[in-house]
């Protein structure tokens, strides 16, 4: 009947057309292949040199990767085993395992410590990473700094339980103050924790043991991929929430905070992170009190720390001045005071805005971990490089090490992007 | 209509404006504004473009700071303590031009976040208030999406209910339904009518002069930062007296 209608102008649907299904996808693998790799003569030349490269690299890398040599207890008697076959001599990360993992000086019976701390870490993260968690686990995310510091470094439990004892207390005496004033809670919080922090010293030291239940171990006897884990975890959880603090100053209306804020992370950004590690080695024992040896480690992670919440605060400055102004009118319009405007409104958005830069840096801090190898600690970089690559059995496998620690940062740092783009999709709330 | 829009206003006095300016760096945006607002008050601020009307009302609560004269909400005068511009705050609700909803919270969370956060109110209770003004708004359905699910005029009537779970005695109002399409002006103009008929104090700018006439007790002539004239709706829009109210109107009303 339409079709009798189809010439006349004026035009009056009657019926309304029945949904059909979309059309089903024509063609075969062949067809696949054409339209994709071959669909003009130029992509067709494109993707025959990509082939031949792919070629290449399989041809060059796959017999060596394949042929590897698993069992050899030095590299003589791996090249014994190859006779003249090209082989990779992977025999040097079974037989350093513990080595290339924990450093070269951890007591290795204790090598379960760390590794149940990793173990606990999961846990730990887990309600921090995935908002849909029970809430109620963050409390053990809470008390896994202090159970991790006390499983890796052993010793007296004193420190660390005072340590946490320290933290709640001032964290009550913040929670209580806090609907009258943010700031002045905050302090009485910090003088209630250094109370009990200062306090706890003196029993602590009266308390304690012959032998500790946990041997202690130095912070100079850490080392392996266990230091660069410890080093970007610390680092990565630490320099978020100053980040923060410093894009908020750099934006505050108070002068000497903004002026602070601009001169630390101008300052910071302007100096290369090695610079700042050397002064961590050397120069930073100056400024503590003298005697009050802080640990090297700690100096390490304060530098690292420093150097990125730098990158990251300027990252949420970003992220703060994508935010509408409309945005901060309509939380002051609501009588939302500073800290309940920035923590309910502006930073729940400015953050996940600062997502993709933030987890940029986080993967970047923890790839730099390795430059601690400079100031001569032995992470996994420096084991390799030292111990390892220094022993007359082991000299001269570079490959297969280097190989070896790329793996295990790619497995992190990956997870990290793959987690982050979940992350992003996760808040996607905007619908546009 | 003018007859229920007389009733509700009494002696009270809501907001006094008194000698009021505002300058922007050197430029002088609002000049000498006096105005005195009684409660149950519905007052419609006109004005061409860049006459200072948004400014107006941003300073009502202190979105924006005066720099001379004073301004007095509910017997609260506006300075720069902290504490009176809260106070003022929490009891002047106000709509904007782009809504301005929070768009990471649903609707529910951004209707029940002030009235948690600022009024201590238990969030079982704030959600109950917060249905009943999204069922005052008409859409309780949309209750648990997020703001960029919903259409403008959908979205500015969850303005208007944001603002009404802190239980206002003012609202502020500038250009409400401006970034809207036709078609859901009607529906904005209705929420606001009715919030008027239940005598909600409002000082409202916008150019919805069918709106003026049907609602307001007053409707406000502005223009290079100074009121120009004011008059009750009727004898504004037949017998404007300034030969720039005439201009305006004609120009508004002309096509
Ligand atoms: N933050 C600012 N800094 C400097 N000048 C400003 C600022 N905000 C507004 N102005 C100026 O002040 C004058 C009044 O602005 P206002 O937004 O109050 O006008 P309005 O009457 O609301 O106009 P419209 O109808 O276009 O919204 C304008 O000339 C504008 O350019
Ligand atoms: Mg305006």
């Amino acid at each position: 009947m339409s079709d009798t209608h189809a010439e006349s102008i004026a035009f009056v649907r009657e019926s309304s057309l029945p949904p059909a299904a979309p059309p089903d996808k024509v063609g075969g693998p062949l067809k696949w292949v054409k339209d994709n790799l071959f669909p003009t003569w130029a992509n067709a030349l494109l993707t025959v040199v990509a082939l031949y490269f792919l070629y290449l690299l399989l041809a060059g890398s796959l017999p060596w990767l394949l042929n590897g040599v698993w069992g050899a207890s030095s590299l003589s008697e791996c090249r014994e085993v190859l006779d003249g076959a090209t082989g990779a001599c992977f025999s040097v990360l079974t037989e350093r395992w513990h080595q290339l993992l924990f450093g070269f000086k951890y007591p290795s019976d204790q090598y379960w410590r760390p590794t149940l701390a990793l173990v606990l870490l999961f846990l730990a993260v887990a309600p921090v990473l995935f908002i849909d968690l029970p809430r109620k686990m963050l409390l053990f995310t809470g008390i896994y700094p202090f159970l991790a510091f006390w499983l890796i470094w052993g010793g007296p439990i004193w420190g660390p339980l005072f340590a946490l004892v320290g933290v709640v207390v001032g964290y009550m005496v913040y929670a209580r103050l806090v609907h009258n004033s943010f700031a002045k809670a905050l302090a009485a919080g910090l003088l209630a924790a250094i109370a009990v922090w200062y306090v706890g010293g003196f029993i602590g030291d009266a308390l304690r043991p012959a032998s500790p239940l946990l041997e202690a171990v130095p912070s100079r006897d850490l080392g392996g991929f266990m230091l660069n884990m410890m080093l970007g975890i610390t680092c990565v959880s630490l320099s978020l929430p100053i980040g923060i603090a410093l894009a908020l100053g750099r934006q505050s209306h108070l002068p000497i905070v903004k002026g602070i804020c601009v001169v630390f992370i101008e300052f910071v950004r302007g100096v290369p992170l090695i610079t700042l590690l050397f002064v961590a080695n050397v120069m930073l024992a100056y400024f503590f009190p003298p005697g009050s040896g802080v640990d090297l480690f700690i100096r390490v992670v304060i530098m690292i720390t420093m150097f990125s919440s730098a990158y990251i605060a300027e990252v949420i400055r970003g992220g703060l001045a994508a935010l509408p102004k409309g945005q901060y009118e309509a939380a002051d319009s609501l009588g939302l005071d500073y800290a309940q405007a920035m923590r309910l409104i502006i930073l729940p958005q400015a953050l996940k805005i600062s997502i993709p830069g933030i987890v940029n840096i986080a993967v970047g801090l923890f790839k730099d971990t390795t430059l601690v190898s400079v100031i001569s600690l032995f992470d996994i970089i420096g084991m390799i490089r030292g111990p390892i690559l220094a022993s007359t059995d082991w000299n001269g496998v570079y490959w297969e090490l280097f190989l070896f620690a790329s793996v295990l940062f790619f497995i992190v740092c990956y997870g990290i992007s793959q987690y982050s783009q979940w992350l992003e999709r996760r808040l996607a709330t905007d619908h546009r | 209509m003018a007859e229920t829009a007389q009733m509700q206003v009494s002696d009270e006095v809501a907001i006094r404006i008194n000698n009021m300016n505002k300058w922007y760096g050197a430029f002088h945006v609002l000049r000498d504004i006096n105005l005195t607002v009684h409660r149950g008050e519905r007052i419609v601020i006109c004005g061409p473009s860049g006459s200072g009307k948004s400014t107006l009302i941003r300073c009502i609560n202190a979105l924006e700071e005066h720099q001379k004269g004073s301004i007095e909400v509910d017997g609260t005068l506006l300075s720069s303590d902290l504490k009176n511009i809260d106070k003022i705050r929490s009891e002047v609700g106000m709509c904007f031009q782009h809504f301005n909803l929070f768009p990471h919270l649903t609707i529910l969370e951004n209707c029940t976040l002030a009235p948690i956060w600022v009024r201590k109110t238990p969030k079982k209770e704030a959600e109950e208030t917060a249905m009943h003004f999204l069922e005052k708004v008409k859409i309780p359905d949309q209750a648990n999406k997020y703001p960029g699910q919903l259409s403008g005029g959908q979205q500015q009537r969850v303005a208007i209910a944001r603002s009404l779970c802190m239980r206002p005695r003012i609202m502020l109002f500038d250009e409400p339904t401006s970034a809207l399409d036709p078609e859901m002006i009607k529906e904005v103009l209705d929420t606001m009518i009715e919030l008027a008929e239940e005598g909600m104090t409002m000082l409202c700018v916008t150019h919805e002069m069918g709106f003026a006439r049907q609602v307001a007790n007053r409707v406000i002539f502005m223009d290079e930062g100074q009121i120009v004239e004011q008059n009750e709706p009727e004898a504004f829009f037949n017998n404007p007296q300034s030969p720039r109210t005439q201009l305006f109107l004609s120009q508004i009303l002309g096509h």
